[in-house]
């Protein structure tokens, strides 16, 4: 498997700002220390509760956090192979990152704030190619009409402004705009979130065509796992900025190994009548303030099976008789009893 | 823009012959718009039992949240108007009430969690501060006893220390808290309904676990005697809920147990809708099954069935006549002409 994205020791912190005269009082570990390779043709899935660091990670991948970010410190390498050899994201300025842009490609989780309701959909579309490529007005227009067919819209639609669609036909949209300057990564944040489930399986169903046909690469972020594990290769969970669980998208789906992975999937809801809430990892307390975390083992003050030098030693990912890496060396510790099998097919 | 005259909702508990604690009959609701008056809410019928949670599912746009706002008496007029219908509660129709009736029974009698947590928490007021001012507005308490009781409320709903934290402001609390001291203030007058909207909708997972967990729990001990959950996230109601109605279009399509409905929908947009989630049924990284085609703007319902023009197996007539809710057997109710023979 062929790398096109490495991902070396990245950390990301942000500012906090108080007091009067408006220093800094402190900093937001936003992303700690993650270390991981995307290879080229898959689908990763990155998961974990609210504010764990995914859309950090997502923007870091594309560059965009000193933009949106003043402040913003980064650290460590990001990685990407392009036919020249690897490039490190974080280390171009504005000018050396503009080829670049036209390969990595962003699709937000909002269909309803991240397209421009003063443009019309076709400009939308066009933007990008008038930014990266030499193509003449005339060939632009094409490629519009070409990109809206494929995400399935009739290409009249180009004249029309964003109000008057629905929710799955703008995120439509913003995969056509993603789409039209050919790039190799597609880095999708929470990009059906705020569908309806009878939207959700139609765009899902358009990713996975364009994966088919043009070899694209996803990074995809999302809060529901049961989409995750449908559309992802491998499964990347993420804890308060840290990295606890990497591995095969079925492992990680219905054997999860680090306990703070098991207590998340064991809350997905599912739609049999019942359910599972009798098997579900009850979590103790409230996520701790990445303001504020937790030494050792960020999860340690709420794992089920934490051990004295938990709170001491910061555990490394390490490979597992399965295969997946886990950030916990006593994840053995756990009876293969409560998650074990909660997401396996029910009869 | 009326419809049918409709069957009365025969699924529940058809063992006990209780009375419903709340029961809406053909609801409709219509808002200006500058193209004209448009039906949000038509012909919306369901039943309300004491002791149980009903799940009302559907499309982004079917009329949810107008219905539970109808229920409420919260539809903003102008724009919208409930221009149809009955709301019956204790023998009352909650729609010929004043205002100032009204105002007695909600937040006392029926208590609403709303879709924007955010909106409905004051941040210039401490959580304990608008706690007490709820229990104070319906009971004469002396400030004293409103103090220990929202104490016990917060605490019921799981936030720790909650003595200590009643001076606290709602930023300094997480979402997930938040959400629990939106349950505390819809619960603290100890309604007899509760009408939650959407009310984990914007939490991560274990969270939302943590909520739902909750709302079982204040359920079976009669907090709220009965809840009316609203969502678009089907599971949720699978794990949580006794009975379901499915809406599209501003109708209920569907309605029965959750064994029924998830075991055996018979209308063609809830079966259209399981089948669309990813799970067990569908192998990793295959297409998905999905329902082609958008959701009609309701300036623009298509005449005839609401669903008319993505089901899969409409027919000429269902452009032309809208389906009645047909009652099954089983006691669910479906609104598709294919189920016209089967219905008793
Ligand atoms: N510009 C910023 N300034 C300060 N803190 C920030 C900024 N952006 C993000 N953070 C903080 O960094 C942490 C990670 O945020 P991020 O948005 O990456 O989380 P997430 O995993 O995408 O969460 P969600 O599921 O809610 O979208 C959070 O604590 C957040 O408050
Ligand atoms: N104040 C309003 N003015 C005009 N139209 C409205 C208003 N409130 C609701 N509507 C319309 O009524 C219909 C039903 O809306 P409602 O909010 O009940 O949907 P919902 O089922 O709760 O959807 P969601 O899942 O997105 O919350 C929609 O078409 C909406 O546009
Ligand atoms: S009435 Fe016709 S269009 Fe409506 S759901 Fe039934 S078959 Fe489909
Ligand atoms: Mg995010
Ligand atoms: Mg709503």
């Amino acid at each position: 498997m062929e790398p096109l994205l490495e991902i070396r020791n990245l950390s990301v912190r942000f500012p906090v700002w108080g007091g009067v005269l408006r220093h800094k009082v402190g900093e937001v570990r936003a992303v700690d220390d993650i270390t991981l390779t995307v290879h080229r043709g898959e689908t990763l899935g990155l998961v974990g509760e609210s504010g764990c660091g995914k859309t950090t990670t997502a923007k870091a991948i594309c560059n965009l956090l000193s933009e949106m970010s003043p402040g913003v410190i980064q650290t460590g390498q990001i990685l990407f192979y392009t036919k020249k050899g690897p490039v490190d994201i974080l280390a171009q300025n504005r000018r050396d990152m503009r080829p670049l842009r036209a390969q990595i490609q962003m699709i937000f989780q909002d269909p309803y704030s991240s397209l421009n309701p003063r443009m019309t959909i076709g400009s939308t579309i066009e933007r990008p190619l008038i930014l990266h490529t030499r193509l003449s007005v005339k060939d632009r227009r094409r490629r519009v009409s070409e990109l809206l067919d494929r995400v399935g819209l009739p290409p009249e639609y180009s004249n029309r402004y964003p109000h008057e669609f629905s929710g799955g036909q703008r995120q439509r949209i913003g995969i056509a705009r993603a789409l039209a300057v050919e790039p190799e990564l597609i880095v999708a944040d929470e990009p059906v979130s705020a569908l309806d489930v009878s939207v959700q399986s139609q765009v899902i169903n358009l990713l996975q065509d364009l994966q088919n046909e043009f070899g694209l690469t996803y990074v995809f972020v999302a809060h529901d796992l049961s989409v995750v594990h449908h559309i992802s290769d491998r499964i990347a969970v993420m804890y308060l900025g840290n990295l606890v669980e990497l591995g095969q998208s079925s492992q990680v789906y219905h054997d999860p190994l680090h306990p703070y992975s098991q207590a998340l999937l064991s809350a997905v809801p599912q739609p049999i009548p019942g359910g599972n809430r009798h098997r579900r990892v009850k979590l103790q307390g409230e996520i701790p303030s990445p303001l504020d975390k937790p030494t050792g083992c960020s999860f340690h003050p709420r794992c089920p099976i934490a051990q004295p030098d938990c709170s001491v030693n910061v555990p490394p990912l390490e490979k597992k008789e399965t295969g997946q890496l886990v950030a916990c060396p006593y994840s053995s510790l756990v009876a293969k009893s409560a998650v074990g099998d909660s997401n396996k097919t029910p009869s | 823009m009326s419809s049918a005259p409709e069957k009365q909702d025969t699924t529940a508990r058809q063992d006990s012959p209780r009375k419903p604690l709340l029961s809406v009959r053909d609801l409709e609701v219509q808002f200006r718009t500058d193209h004209g008056p448009a039906t949000a809410v038509g012909g919306v019928n369901f039943e309300l039992y004491s002791g149980e949670m009903l799940g009302l599912v559907g499309e982004s746009g079917s009329g949810k949240t107008v219905t539970a706002l109808s229920v409420m008496r919260l539809i903003p007029d102008p724009p919208g108007k409930i221009t149809g219908g009955k709301v019956l509660f204790e023998d009352i129709d909650l729609l010929q009430l004043t205002y100032s009736q009204m105002r007695r029974i909600r937040g006392k009698k029926i208590a609403m969690i709303f879709q924007e947590p955010m909106t409905a928490l004051n941040p210039v007021f401490s959580i304990g501060m608008q706690v007490m001012e709820t229990v104070r507005t319906h009971e004469k308490v002396t400030r004293k006893e409103a103090f220990e009781r929202a104490v016990d409320m917060l605490t019921a709903v799981g936030i720790p220390d909650a003595r200590k934290r009643m001076g606290d402001y709602p930023h300094q609390f997480s979402g997930g808290m938040r959400q629990r001291v939106m349950i505390a203030l819809a619960l603290v007058c100890h309604p007899q309904i509760l009408v939650a909207d959407e009310p984990t909708t914007a939490l991560d997972v274990t969270t939302q676990a943590q909520i739902m967990d909750l709302m079982i729990e204040l359920n079976q001990k009669r907090e709220a005697a009965a809840i009316l959950l609203i969502t678009h996230d089907l599971a949720v109601v699978a794990e949580t809920c006794q009975r379901v109605i499915v809406m599209y279009g501003g109708r209920v399509q569907e309605s029965g147990t959750t064994e029924h409905i998830f075991n055996s929908p018979r209308h063609p947009y809830t079966q259209g809708l399981l089948r669309s989630l990813p799970g067990p049924h569908q192998k990793p990284k295959s297409r998905l099954n999905a329902i082609a085609g958008n959701v009609p703007s309701i300036l623009d319902m298509p005449t005839g069935c609401r669903f008319c023009t993505r089901c899969p197996d409409v027919m000429d007539r269902c452009h032309r006549e809208e389906p009645p809710l047909h009652a099954l057997a089983n006691g669910q109710l479906v609104r598709c002409h294919l189920l016209e023979e089967e219905a008793t």
